[in-house]
């Protein structure tokens, strides 16, 4: 399908973006790589009368290290970061988790900040800012920016603590602390499909921060004690997270995975290179 | 910039290496200006909501969903699509593997998959076989099982190989 008429605006500085999402309030929607919000206009899902594109914005565009945290700007494409030298180095659950984001060619033009911002709870940049304890940066129109962590930023399906007016500007992914080990697992009906779940963790000498997706409403993070065993921990994590049945999986089999990933990522199991390409017949 | 809902905008870009232009409404995706705008109508449009990747083309170089872009968006780019690979002397390296491996059927999803396949050669100079169905499975084709592009890839990436210096700077990665 075709999407329904809208104003097109390109603005090139961020005081215009919101001054523009500020005037025309819930009639406006801001686009960036188009990778979700495109399918949405074409099945006419939403039909914004005005469309506020964030190409136009120069200095959206950059990655940078910083002493805690590597900084995503608004700009920047998932496939940019993830062929970011030093990547693994810097934030390595990114660099495992990233590749199953879509495909190739979504990844071409999807950001970053775009993921975050349209927060599907099985989507896996929400939940590495989620497992990682990362924040969200956003600004308004009067150049007042705020930065919210992770925990509060995502409030359910599609919906994040980002008021009408503000834009996005940077998502800052911790970078890894020394001596910790981070894992991803995910299961999906094909590579590149929306996870069924996902899990994230990070592995500390005394403790395991554990991050579920495509579960809850949302990306769930908690930590477990490490020496304890995981069993009965995981049982009652997928039994809290209020699982569905629908199309995809039933609320058993998702709780199920949680337990048997969960122990496995835990555990150390099969690298997660293997696992993706076992993956992917 | 602005332009409004009901107005025809001016867009130019570079296609296949030649400058175009043609007018789209904002709403205009760049698949539907290219084939009904600019006569390039080897690019196919299937899904149109960005799963099945037969509207892919390049931009830029990067291979993207032609359904999940505006015209106006492509303003002032380098846009290539299946139209550019076949030259004077017929049809491209990558295309003969094609038909050598039967990498294809109906054809419908091939005029994208083509231009994955081109970015990714790019890329990638020494793929496996994980790697290529990775790329690839940005694409739905309902009539060949993959096994013939498969293996068209993995044969036109040896071939190239061995055409290029061996120190070539090109990198390996899975990205
Ligand atoms: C075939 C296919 C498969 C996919 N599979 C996956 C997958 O497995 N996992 C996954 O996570 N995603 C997947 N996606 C979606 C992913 O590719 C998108 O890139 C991502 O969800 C949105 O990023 P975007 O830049 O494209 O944003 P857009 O589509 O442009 O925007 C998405 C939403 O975010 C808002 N927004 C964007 N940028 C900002 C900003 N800076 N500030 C405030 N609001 C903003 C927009 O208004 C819109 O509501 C898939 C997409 C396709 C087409
Ligand atoms: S038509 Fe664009 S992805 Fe299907
Ligand atoms: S050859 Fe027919 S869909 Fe691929």
């Amino acid at each position: 399908m075709k999407p329904a008429a809208f104003d097109y605006w390109r603005p090139s500085s961020r005081r215009e973006a919101c001054e523009l999402l500020h005037e025309h309030g819930d009639e406006a929607r801001l686009i960036a790589g188009g990778q979700s919000l495109m399918a949405v206009l074409n099945m006419r899902l939403a039909q914004p009368k005005h469309l506020v594109d964030i190409a136009g914005i120069e200095d959206l565009h950059y990655i940078e290290r910083r002493d805690d945290h590597l900084a995503v700007g608004a700009g920047v494409t998932q496939a940019e970061l993830l062929q970011y030298p030093g990547l693994a180095e810097a934030v390595p659950l990114l660099a495992l988790a990233m590749t199953w984001i879509g495909h190739w060619q979504t990844r071409n033009r999807g950001t970053v900040c775009g993921s975050i911002a349209h927060a599907d709870p099985s989507a896996e940049l929400p939940l590495c800012l989620a497992t990682l304890g990362g924040q969200v940066v956003l600004e308004n129109r009067r150049g007042k920016s705020r930065r919210v962590m992770a925990e509060d930023f995502f409030q359910g399906v599609l919906t994040t603590d980002r008021r009408q007016d503000e834009l996005i500007t940077e998502v800052r992914f911790p970078l890894a602390r020394p001596g910790a080990e981070y894992r991803f697992r995910e299961v999906a009906m094909r590579h590149g499909d929306f996870a069924i779940v996902a899990l994230a963790a990070v592995i500390d000498s005394n403790r395991v921060t554990l991050g579920v997706g495509g579960v809850a409403d949302r990306p769930v993070s908690r930590e477990l004690a490490r020496h304890d065993d995981p069993s009965e921990a995981l049982n009652a994590l997928a039994w809290s997270l209020g699982a569905e049945d629908d199309a995809h999986a039933t609320a058993a089999y998702r709780r199920q995975l949680i337990r048997e990933l969960g122990r496995e990522l835990i555990a150390g199991g099969p690298s997660d290179e293997e696992n993706a390409h076992a993956r992917q017949g | 910039m602005h332009a409004r809902a009901d107005q025809r905008i001016r867009v130019t870009l570079t296609l296949n290496s030649r400058e175009r232009s043609g007018y789209a409404e904002p709403r205009t995706q760049l698949c539907d200006f290219l084939r009904h705008e600019l006569g390039a109508t080897g690019t196919h449009v299937g899904c149109e909501h960005g799963v099945c990747g037969a509207c892919t083309v390049r931009v830029d170089g990067r291979a993207s969903r032609s359904c999940l872009m505006l015209a106006v968006q492509a303003e002032g780019r380098r846009l290539d699509t299946v139209e550019s690979l076949a030259g004077e002397e017929g049809l491209s390296d990558l295309q003969q593997a094609f038909r050598r491996h039967h990498a294809l059927q109906c054809g419908f999803c091939t005029a994208g998959i083509l231009m994955s396949c081109e970015e990714f050669l790019e890329r990638v100079a020494d793929p496996s076989e994980a790697q290529v169905r990775d790329m690839l499975s940005g694409h739905l084709c309902r009539c060949t099982g993959y096994t013939g592009m498969v293996q068209a890839v993995l044969d036109v990436a040896r071939t190239r190989r061995e055409a290029t210096v061996p120190d070539s700077q090109q990198e390996n990665n899975d990205v």
